[in-house]
């Protein structure tokens, strides 16, 4: 029972993934393109989470957390950028 | 003077405080890691917002910190019932502005939990951030007006937070 | 008890990727960037936060280290969220015709 509710957390999650990627490759423009790689990386640690639940593993845990810290960084800069950058 | 140190030491015991929690464990090793680190940090940025920075350490502000919690994780939920109908219903039902809103919040830390809260729930989302003015995104706006999306999207939450923050 | 504990586990799992389903509805769905950000990292927020506390009542061991991922969500999907908003702004970017009024645009305009 568990394994099952385990496994359709898993696709929804991976079904949200292929739309917010759908977005991110559609745009139209940059910004959408960087809102939608937000959402990506959210559902992606997610998706670690998951994986760390699976494998038994808690040390996946950290590495869910570090992406979670680059990834926070990563749109920052990249907003700032689009700031100035036109 | 003696506020940027009570605000360094704030910074260091956070950090510290999230490091016991990364590691989970007490030994003596990985606390002095820990504890060497988190000086190097609060020293090198003395202007460091962290979670309790300006927070006052009364009875009262713990409490109204943990109403807080309860309020805005009720909220959360309720914003994202609200924008679940919204997306799923085939005609799209959005009605969206950008109004102007004030807030009597004067601390740094509080506002910066103002404007996270605020987007956070239901249909807002904080844009522009200007002294005591916020520009407020609202998927479905229900007035222009200033006073009155004050009342509406700040007043819930400033309640708590002028007591934790001021 | 802890075959409760799993199955309730597993529901908080299976509703909190449903929202992340939601968020990515939404990304597809909104006409314009102010509403996509809204819809897009406040369902996930919610659906990574909740789970989370499902992964928590599988694992209670690995419980402090899914609170400080949740703390560090709750924190910081708010403000990506707002640094691109004002992005977004700040660059003139498309509002929906839907949108009814803009403030801001109002104000920088005067003091231009």
């Amino acid at each position: 029972m568990v394994d099952w509710l385990i496994y359709l957390a898993a696709s929804l999650a991976g079904v949200a993934f292929l739309l917010a990627l759908a977005r991110f490759i559609k745009g139209p423009k940059a910004t959408d393109r960087v809102v939608a790689f937000d959402v990506l990386t959210i559902i992606s640690i997610t998706g670690i989470v998951l994986v760390a639940l699976a494998e038994g593993r808690a040390i996946y845990l950290d590495v869910a957390l570090v992406y979670a810290l680059l990834s926070f960084l990563g749109v920052i800069v990249i907003a700032r950028y689009l700031e100035r950058g036109f | 003077m003696m506020r940027r140190l009570r605000d360094s030491l704030v910074l260091f015991a956070t950090l510290l405080l999230f490091w016991v929690m990364l590691m989970g464990s007490l030994a003596a090793d990985t606390l002095i890691v820990g504890v060497m680190a988190s000086l190097v940090i609060a020293l090198l940025f003395p202007d460091g917002l962290s979670f309790f920075t300006e927070f006052r350490a009364t009875p009262r502000a713990f409490l109204a910190g943990f109403l807080y919690y309860g309020y805005f994780l009720k909220e959360l939920v309720k914003s994202n019932l609200t924008l679940a109908a919204i997306v799923v219903s085939p005609s799209l039902p959005i009605d969206p502005g950008i109004v102007k809103v004030r807030t009597r919040l004067k601390s740094r830390m509080g506002r910066l939990m103002l404007a996270n809260s605020i987007t956070l729930t239901p249909g807002t989302l904080t844009v522009e951030l200007e002294g005591e003015w916020l520009y407020v995104h609202w998927v479905r706006m229900e007035s222009a007006d200033i006073d009155a999306a004050t009342a509406r999207i700040v007043a819930g939450f400033e309640h708590y937070l002028e007591v934790m923050y001021g | 008890m802890g075959a409760i504990l799993d199955i309730i586990g597993g529901l908080l799992m299976v509703a909190g990727t449903a929202f992340l389903l939601l968020g990515g509805l939404g990304l597809i769905r909104m006409p314009d960037v102010y509403n996509r950000i809204q819809a897009g990292t406040k369902a996930t927020t919610l659906g990574t936060l909740l789970t989370l506390a499902g992964v928590a009542c599988l694992r209670p061991e690995w419980l402090l280290k899914l609170l400080l991922i949740g703390f560090f969500m709750l924190f910081t999907n708010p403000l990506s969220s707002q640094v691109l908003a004002r992005a977004a702004h700040r660059i003139g970017e498309d509002k929906a015709p839907a949108t009814r009024i803009d403030r801001l645009a109002e104000d920088l305009g005067d003091k231009s």
